[in-house]
């Protein structure tokens, strides 16, 4: 399981936690979220994610 | 031939209308003309960089060179432009080696951002004053305060607020002057305010709540800062190594206030971020959407996307969803949904342990708008999906 942090707000994407109050149950990979999907705090899109290594502080 | 588009501004606004439109036509030319060096970086990590030790340089994820080649765009970096001719469609514009030139547009877009406000202070030291609100500001921000221990922001705005937290998270004794009773007083209901004062506070900081500055004077190689109590005008000065102004932003209007477009706060649009004149369209921190100021980055996103169509032809107005702004101190983080101006309502509030919430209720008993501190951040998606229902 990855993480993916939004390059311009900051905000992490946990694939282990996903994100169910938006409908991504736990688990859920980033290949498999919606390429319309925006980030929850920011509103940019996926290609404003990268991903950062599994278990970092960030 | 077909006029370029023309996107004036290479900050968010700028770049992600180009990129939306991009999308949508692979074919016209797209030039890109800003008086920066085109760095495409995240502004909002400006004010908690310091503590994650990110340097400007791992801020900026692209360079214009990259930027230019991802938009197939042409893109005029460290060039200002002067004068905007709307009836002939052209801009003057003149690079930093001071060559003139003139450019036509076929459409043109405005994202030229904002200035920070500069406080009119007595004293001699009144240009030492550090607002960052770009990159370039921020290396010099680094700079000045990398053998600094003390520091004073002036602001307990948002952006103040977030500088303060990020200050103390690197080690600095700080304190935050405000003539407001309660921090982010404009954006949030009292009792949020007071939790973010509290945990700041217990971090470390030292607030002078109620208090304006009123001179900032040279003291050795510090800074004498004249404080003034608004209830009874009583002054303390305090001394400091560097100060911070946060004090708010004034969109950048005199361009189209030259060009005769129509101004107000901020350069006037209608839903469709068309300004008075024809074929020119404004969005970001200096447009002024009907009737609003909405300086953040979400109504950006949703400007830039709808803008997109409007440029392709398909006149789409901007519809906004509600916008949490998710204010990042970390000491207390704390997120707020701003009601709607002209919506008639009340905030309730109610502590909960370590947090607050905050319901702002219109009068019908609707949720229209809500802020939550500390612990009650977490029934953000809950709240958000009500309001969106
Ligand atoms: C410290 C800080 C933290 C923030 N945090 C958040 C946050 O957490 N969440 C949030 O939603 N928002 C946040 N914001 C607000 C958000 O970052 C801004 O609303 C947004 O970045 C503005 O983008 P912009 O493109 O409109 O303006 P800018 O980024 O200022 O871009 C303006 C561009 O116009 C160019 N320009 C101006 N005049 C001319 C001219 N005459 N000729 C050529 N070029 C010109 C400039 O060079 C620049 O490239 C924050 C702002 C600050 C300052
Ligand atoms: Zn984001």
């Amino acid at each position: 399981m990855k993480k993916w942090q939004c390059l311009i707000c900051g905000f992490v994407y946990d694939e282990a936690q996903g994100l169910p109050e938006e409908g991504l149950a736990p688990g859920t990979r980033w290949e498999d979220i919606p390429d319309d999907w925006l980030c929850p705090d920011c509103g940019v899109g996926k290609a404003d994610f990268e991903m950062i290594e599994v278990g970092s502080a960030a | 031939m077909q006029q370029p588009l023309v996107i004036v501004g290479s900050g968010l606004a700028g770049y992600t209308a180009a990129r939306e439109w991009r999308k949508l036509d692979r074919e016209r030319a797209l030039v890109l003309v800003t008086a920066d060096d085109g760095s495409f970086y995240s502004k909002p990590m400006l004010s908690n960089a310091l503590a994650g030790g990110k340097t400007p340089q791992q801020l900026a994820s692209f360079s214009a060179e990259q930027m230019a080649a991802q938009l197939q765009a042409e893109i005029l970096i460290r060039h200002r432009v002067l004068q905007l001719d709307i009836d002939n469609r052209t801009l003057r514009l003149r690079s930093d080696t001071g060559a003139e030139r003139t450019l036509a547009y076929g459409q043109l877009v405005l994202a030229l951002g904002a200035d920070p406000v500069r406080l009119p202070l007595n004293g001699d030291a009144g240009n030492e004053l550090l607002a960052i609100n770009d990159l370039q500001d921020y290396k010099i921000f680094r700079q000045r305060i990398a053998d600094a221990k003390s520091l004073l922001v002036l602001g307990a705005g948002f952006v103040g607020c977030e500088f303060a937290n990020d200050l103390l998270l690197a080690g600095y004794q700080v304190t935050v002057a405000d003539p407001m009773s309660a921090p982010m007083q404009r954006l949030v209901p009292p009792a949020i305010g007071q939790g973010l004062a509290q945990a700041l506070e217990q971090a470390g900081a030292q607030w002078r709540l109620g208090w304006a500055a009123a001179a900032v004077d040279h003291h050795a190689d510090q800074l004498r800062v004249t404080l003034r109590r608004l209830a009874d005008g009583a002054e303390e000065s305090l001394v400091v190594d560097r100060v911070v102004a946060a004090v708010g932003l004034r969109p950048r209007r005199e361009l189209a206030q030259a060009a005769g477009l129509k101004t107000e706060r901020g350069i006037v649009t209608d839903a469709c971020l068309a300004t008075s004149a024809s074929g020119v369209y404004a969005l970001g921190d200096c447009a002024e959407i009907n009737g609003e100021l909405l300086p953040f980055v979400m109504p950006i996103m949703h400007c830039a996307r709808a803008l997109a169509k409007t440029l392709c032809g398909q006149t789409t107005p901007v519809v906004f969803p509600a916008m949490p702004i998710v204010v990042k101190t970390p000491a207390y983080p704390n997120v707020v949904v701003i009601p709607p101006a002209n919506v008639a309502g009340e905030w309730r509030s109610e502590q909960q342990d370590g947090g607050a919430k905050s319901l702002f209720i219109d009068s019908t008993g609707k949720l229209r708008g809500f802020a939550l501190g500390g612990t009650a951040v977490g029934e953000k998606a809950g709240l958000l999906q009500t309001l969106n229902g």
